[in-house]
């Protein structure tokens, strides 16, 4: 197979721009249950709109990127009502889903689609993990990928050194924004400047560093990380074939390209001080969800409920859901369509879905009500608060690992008077007792 | 006639309220624990009661005066200025119980029941020898000493038999007693226990019977138990049709046995029942749900609120969408904020919580 490399234009002319969403499939993202169980994690609801919609309206910020694509393995019909609807909303930009039958990995999908992407002429493009929430600065990269003649820009964010493992980590130079090295999930600390999986290439860069480190996995011997003691069994990459007998194999940008990169390219780095989360486990969309309310609310958006005594901003409730005026909401609450919140209801940093019901007086706090789930009068649904700046959802209470977050999930229903808490329901569970640090 | 009222110490079971009262004055059911007493005692023709105490707080002396005009009795208080156990006081107050020879009665301050004085002045004196003690009847009488009767006889006790672990009996001593002064002769002024010297010794001269007690009977001397006797004694008003009990016929009240002082004020669409008692002043918000507590007098629960098994101190402020359960007692001046749900917190006075309290503890 030929690349065709386009002839990139170093004259400030104006460059073409698209832009790829990375959604994963639906083996993929198991944390996420059990809402993934009903509904595709991109299309899971925080703070009113879909998680990938947040990353398709960032897109749409950039005025120059014209077609965008939705690199996954879901079934070709889970995004097609997204797409249309994003079709209508932005009709001068074309949104394709493009569907890999077999996991390829995060470049893996790149490659094996190159021709589909580099269609016209294209320069560069932006790669977003549907996973992440956060402001998605994206015409800020463009800057800094001009300013610099970069070949690539990756976004980066500070976190704390405990934490900084448990990402992609980059060494940069400070002055020139210049990324030095790059780990993904290093054993040891090596840096707490971390990967934002919101990435910046050229053309004419990535697509042959893809290629070098497929070429390398077949002549190499298959070492995808150093052989250690601790890791010599895992160090060997295991090789998949594919219908055609020919041996393909998951290329991901984190571990096979990135470092890389790094080496020999032209690399830098965006650092953000905005917001920053990782979307992984299902308890991780209440802080998703507040954080995309904030910037609706700083932003002045129209859609959310009009602050008052009983709305403490931000909080979205959805045109068709029935709020009692006495029910007090807020911060951080989103409301599903034809949800029911009934009188002197308390709902706080919580995300209550399609259809779900809560009854008088009852109490929702660090939670996720399903669809179509039911709380009961005087019920306290609770899950507990965790500090800003954590990048855990679990928390450990007397001496067990718990998630803090309390979600029930699809039609799940709890009593009258009934309390819940730190509580992980699956779909379809009535609780009538008393339930806490559980999984049920 | 005369009675001896023990009270004892500071009630440090009954800890965060005694902090701020002396147990007696705590109001059960809306009504100090001893006017209960006093009461029952007035009603049944005592004219002296001595109060066995070892301190003597002023506001004590004073609310006990009000007393004395009210229900015409004279009430003395009896200071141990070291602790003299349960049969010691009796010696100290030999002066006023032994002033006649009729008989008197002596009483545990933390017992709550319908007082029989003056059924078990009659049976007393029916049985004409020198003591009677009233009995209870119990599930699990091996948590308890139980009184063996003799063989022959309904009522002559035989024995006691303390924590048995074989069945001998279901009847406990219920902490009345109706004794002649003669029995004073048989205690030495020293700390001794009633249950364990005195009533062997009449027991041994076949001088001691029991007295079955009719109806609900409980210690309340501590949270759990105070609000299982507050549910017993609710209950036992529903049964006689009491007056005092909110009817039925308001629409918050949910299962009956609430006691609702009228100065308190309830709000829109509470659900308050069963077994809940309400003070003076205190103020209930719109959409409360409030079951098996106590709201001590001046108390606030804001809307929304949710209450179960606690006893609210006087003064003390419950947040909105608060929760409250497992025996949590609030002590005076406590505020719960907003939210915050505390399950069996024991919190002392003047404190205020803002955070969720998950496992029982005490709050300093």
């Amino acid at each position: 197979m030929s690349l065709q490399v386009p002839f990139r234009n170093k004259g400030g002319q104006s460059q073409t721009t698209k832009a790829v969403i990375l959604v994963g499939g639906p083996s993929r993202g198991t944390r996420f249950r059990p809402l993934s169980l009903d509904v595709p994690k991109p299309l899971f609801d925080v703070a009113g709109h879909p998680i990938i919609e947040h990353c398709f309206r960032a897109i749409t910020k950039v005025p120059e990127i014209k077609e965008v694509f939705i690199v996954g393995y879901y079934d070709e019909s889970v995004f097609r009502d997204f797409i249309r609807d994003c079709a209508k909303a932005y009709p001068d930009i074309t949104i394709r889903y493009l569907r890999e039958y077999q996991a390829l990995g995060t470049a893996g999908g790149l490659y094996h689609f190159r021709d589909a992407i580099l269609k016209g002429r294209l320069d560069r493009f932006f790669v977003l993990n549907a996973d992440v929430c956060c402001s998605f600065p994206l015409n800020e990269m463009l800057k800094l990928f001009e300013e610099k003649h970069a070949e690539a820009v990756i976004l980066g964010t500070r976190v704390s050194n405990e934490a900084a493992t448990n990402f992609g980590c980059i060494v940069s130079d400070a002055h020139t924004k210049r990324v030095l090295h790059y780990v993904e999930k290093p054993e040891s600390h090596i840096s707490n400047l971390i990967n934002c999986g919101v990435y910046l290439f050229s053309t004419e860069c990535i697509f042959p560093s893809i290629k070098s480190a497929m070429k390398r996995r077949t002549e190499r011997p298959r070492l995808f990380s150093y052989p250690s003691s601790e890791n010599l069994e895992s160090s060997y990459m295991e090789a998949q074939e594919d219908e055609d007998g020919e041996k393909t194999e998951v290329i991901r940008l984190e571990q096979d390209i990135l470092s890389d990169l790094a080496d020999s390219r032209q690399f830098f780095v965006l650092e953000t001080k905005d917001f920053w989360r990782q979307i992984k486990t299902a308890g991780s969309a209440v802080p998703a969800n507040a954080l995309y309310l904030m910037k609706a609310f700083q932003s002045q958006s129209e859609e959310l409920a009009a602050p008052s005594a009983n709305i403490i901003p931000p909080v979205f409730i959805h045109p068709t859901a029935k709020v009692d005026p006495t029910a007090k909401l807020g911060p951080n609450v989103s409301v599903g369509p034809n949800a029911h919140v009934g009188a002197g209801v308390r709902i706080k940093e919580a995300i209550v879905l399609d259809g779900a019901e809560i009854k008088h007086d009852a109490c929702v706090l660090y939670s996720i009500v399903g669809w179509n789930s039911r709380v009961g009068a005087w019920a306290r649904v609770e899950g507990t608060p965790t500090p800003v700046t954590s990048h855990n959802t679990s928390i450990v209470k007397n001496g067990v690992k718990v998630q803090s977050i309390t979600i029930l999930s699809k039609e799940c229903a709890v009593a009258d008077e009934v309390r819940v808490q730190n509580c992980v329901c699956l779909p379809y569970k009535e609780l009538k007792r008393v339930r806490f640090d559980d999984f049920k | 006639m005369k009675a001896l009222i023990l009270v004892g110490g500071f009630g440090t079971r009954l800890r965060p309220l005694t902090l701020t009262l002396p147990k007696p004055l705590v109001e059960f059911a809306n009504k100090p624990m001893i006017l209960h007493q006093v009461q029952a005692l007035a009603a049944a023709g005592v004219t002296d009661i001595v109060l066995a105490v070892n301190y003597r707080p002023e506001i004590m002396t004073e609310a006990l005066k009000k007393y004395e005009e009210e229900y015409n009795v004279r009430i003395e208080f009896s200071v141990e200025t070291e602790p003299l156990g349960t049969a010691g006081p009796l010696k100290l107050a030999e002066k006023i119980l032994g002033k006649d020879d009729t008989p008197f009665f002596v009483l545990n301050s933390d017992v709550i029941c319908d007082y029989p004085f003056k059924q078990l002045a009659e049976f007393h004196r029916q049985h004409g020898d020198e003591g009677t003690i009233v009995v209870t009847k119990v599930e699990e009488p091996s948590k308890y000493g139980v009184v063996v009767h003799k063989p022959s006889h309904p009522s002559r006790i035989d024995r006691f038999v303390e924590k048995p672990i074989e069945f001998v009996g279901n009847r406990i001593n219920a902490g009345i007693y109706i004794l002649n002064p003669s029995v004073l002769n048989r205690i030495e002024l020293r700390p001794t226990s009633i249950e364990q010297e005195t009533f062997p010794a009449i027991c041994n001269d076949g001088q001691l019977h029991s007295f079955d007690l009719d109806g609900f009977w409980m210690d309340v001397g501590q949270p759990k138990d105070f609000l299982s006797g507050t549910c017993l004694y609710l209950s036992s008003l529903t049964k006689k049709g009491s007056k005092l009990l909110t009817p039925t016929s308001q629409p918050f009240v949910h299962g009956g046995n609430v006691l609702i002082d009228p100065s308190a004020k309830i709000g829109k669409n509470c659900r308050i029942g069963p077994n809940v008692t309400i003070g003076p002043n205190v103020v209930v918000g719109d959409g409360v749900r409030l079951q098996r507590c106590v709201l001590l007098h001046n108390s606030r629960v804001k809307d929304h609120a949710w209450i179960k098994s606690t006893i609210v101190g006087w003064n003390s402020t419950v947040g909105k969408w608060a929760r409250l359960e497992n025996v949590t007692v609030l002590g005076d001046d406590v505020s719960i904020g907003d939210e915050v749900y505390v399950n069996g917190g024991s919190v002392l006075p003047h404190k205020s919580i803002k955070q969720n309290v998950d496992v029982p503890s005490i709050i300093m």
